[in-house]
């Protein structure tokens, strides 16, 4: 993403400038190019065209179907996004899935067992994931070992305790009962609300999606987790493209030392974007908690690869520095509708696995093709 | 007038190692000054000092005649002292603008608003890469396109722009080219026509003879002597720097090797 910001301000260059006689012009295939969300968009438009072709006429593409497969989308979406700066910044954060199962509990626990208003308990969850995510960071800032390690030994021990603490107290595995729990809390509709009723209504009236028996459309509310996944892409965009705090994460991921040198707070950087992670983590915990309505030590199992994968196939590199927000939206994207959509055809939905790491391997060779393309040097 | 920089009979060791011992030289505005010795001389020890890094064991170090210690790499940037590492200075991913800025982003805009003020970066960087010779096509391009030659230079444009008064260059032309070399000593020249007092770190005499005004020959952590350019001949430079006689002891050698083969056969 760091590559192209040049071409917006092409047209200030006042007449008159000497110009390099090396230069080329730089054609438009070769900008996009440069673009390192191509391949994920690519590879979207790839996805959507063969289910289209082979899916079809199943459902996948109706209005229900569509929320269906934005939803996955959006709730690995959030994850990836955090995950994307995170690795931007040259840190993994492997605890990533343990965190989710331990923030579903702390949401489960205090409120079904002490009877806590709900609202208190996601409060109590974010500020444990502020709390694990700066154990993180702060564990790869101290002992300089690879994140890869450090966030392995998280993974494990967060679900070392979720599992310990929930059978301890509840004596079983999972917490149900929370639905009832959020009817009239005020924060819950954050996580677990649904919006754009009256517009579905809208469409349905004019033909523009299907109608069910009742009368009603047959999807009555988008879920919100798809607002907070479009808005974290965006925020996360606007914030390496725009801000002070996204170079620093550029410079951080690129080239550490570099960074120190130039007195960029490469702690504090880290710090935070593993702050980040658990919070994703977090939201993504509470709106599965509060939509599903119950909690799980088992939840979140392998989300931390499968936010890896989006994020990879969004075209930002393993070992940092580069990368995109709008690339891991397309990632995510990819997933949900791959998922979905396998669904939908009816193939045995064992073999989604197999196809998202064939996925995973095809667009890193591609995007790696592309970007020495890109950072051609004469 | 008062030196720059100035280091009276520094020291440092580290336990039992001495890496420094009673190094003195002095740096005034306008004035390349090459630091030669081999490896093992103390020449990265000396630039720790110099930037911040470690404080000396024993000595001073003055900065416009008052005696300093800086607390960090930090503080002695800030005191206008800029060191320019060999390969530790930009992130080659990034575009040029952005490296440029790297750490003291300008900013526009207001609270939650507030954000990089692309047009000034870009703008800048380009200008100041221009001052120092180098037509910057893009400043959007990713450094890792520029050459090896270019990205030091870049380094150093920063520090300029920055405010160094001092520049440090830690063996800038030892991994280029002769091309790209002779393109980073155009930059030394320039930066002293700025006014820059410049610290030239290198071993290779011939990079350092077309550019300084005053050499300081180093060898195992002594200084064999400061010395005017124009006072010292090349050969004796090599001959005081310790691979020197090694060379010409090198030489003996593979002569009495040739002798012992052609025997052989």
């Amino acid at each position: 993403m760091a590559v192209s910001e040049g071409s917006q301000h092409k047209s200030e260059e006042r007449p008159g400038e000497r110009r390099d006689e090396r230069v080329r012009e730089i054609g438009f295939a070769r900008q996009v190019l440069r673009r390192p969300e191509l391949g994920a968009a690519a590879g979207c438009v790839l996805v959507l065209l063969f289910f289209a072709v082979f899916a079809g006429d199943s459902g996948l593409f109706s209005a229900r179907g569509t929320v269906n497969f934005l939803e996955v989308s959006a709730q690995l979406g959030i994850l990836a996004v955090a995950v994307c700066l995170l690795m931007i910044g040259g840190e993994f954060d492997l605890s990533l899935g343990s965190m989710i199962a331990f923030a579903g509990v702390i949401i489960a626990i205090p409120s079904t067992v002490l009877g806590w208003p709900i609202w208190s308990c996601v409060l109590l969850a974010f500020a444990a994931a502020i709390v694990v995510g700066y154990i993180n960071g702060w564990l790869v800032v101290k002992t300089g070992l690879p994140s890869f390690i450090v966030t392995l030994a998280t993974l494990f021990v967060l679900r070392g305790i979720t599992l310990g603490l929930t059978r301890l107290i509840t004596g079983r595995t999972q917490i149900p009962g929370i639905r009832e729990l959020t009817e009239g809390d005020w924060l819950a509709p954050l996580f677990s609300g649904q919006f754009g009723g009256g517009v579905l209504v809208w469409l349905a009236d004019h033909g523009l999606i299907d109608k069910r028996p009742d009368g009603l459309p047959s999807v009555q509310g988008i879920p919100v987790s798809i607002l907070w996944w479009l808005g974290l892409t965006a925020l996360a965009t606007w914030i390496l493209l725009r801000t002070r705090f996204g170079n620093w994460i550029f410079t951080v991921g690129g080239d550490a030392n570099a960074a120190r040198n130039v007195g960029v707070p490469v702690a504090s950087v880290k710090i935070r974007l593993f702050i980040l992670s658990a919070c994703a983590a977090t939201l993504f915990a509470a709106i599965q908690v509060l939509s599903v309505g119950s909690a799980d030590t088992s939840r979140g199992l392998q989300k931390e690869f499968e936010a890896i994968i989006a994020v990879v196939i969004g075209g930002t590199l393993l070992s940092g520095g580069y990368g995109s927000a709008i690339g891991a939206m397309f990632g995510a994207l990819i997933f949900g509708v791959v998922q979905m959509g396998i669904f939908y055809t009816g193939i045995d939905t064992d073999w989604f696995k197999a196809f998202m790491g064939a996925m995973l391997l095809a667009a890193v060779l591609f995007n790696d093709y592309t970007r020495r393309k890109a950072s051609e040097t004469r | 007038m008062a030196p720059l920089i100035e280091l009276r009979e520094v020291s440092k060791y580290f336990g039992s190692v001495i890496a420094l011992n009673g190094v003195s030289f002095a740096v005034q505005a306008g004035e390349v000054h090459c630091l030669l010795g081999d490896n093992g001389a103390g020449k990265s020890t000396l630039i720790k000092i110099l930037s911040g890094v470690h404080p000396p064991s024993t000595g001073e170090i003055r900065v416009q005649d008052r005696p300093l210690l800086f607390a960090s790499p930090r503080d002695a940037l800030d005191r206008g002292i800029a060191t320019v590492y060999q390969d530790l200075a930009t992130v080659p991913l990034m575009s040029v603008a952005r490296n440029f800025f790297a750490g003291r982003e300008p900013e526009i805009g207001w609270g939650p608003l507030k954000r990089l003020d692309w047009p000034l970066m870009e703008r800048v960087a380009r200008e100041e890469m221009g001052r120092m010779g180098i037509d910057i096509r893009d400043p959007g391009q990713p450094v890792g396109t520029l050459s090896g030659g270019e990205r030091q230079c870049l380094a150093i444009a920063r520090a300029v722009h920055f405010g160094a008064k001092v520049l440090i260059l830690d063996e800038p032309t030892s991994a280029l080219g002769v091309h790209q070399a002779a393109v980073v000593l155009r930059i030394i020249v320039q930066a002293r026509a700025r006014g820059l007092g410049v610290i030239f770190i290198t071993h290779n005499v011939h990079h350092a003879f077309p550019v300084a005004d005053t050499i300081t020959l180093l060898n195992r952590g002594r200084s064999l002597g400061t010395f005017a350019k124009d006072e010292i001949a090349r050969e004796r430079v090599l001959e005081m720097m310790a691979g020197g006689k090694e060379l010409v002891d090198l030489e003996a050698e593979l002569a009495a090797l040739r002798r012992s083969g052609a025997s052989l056969q």
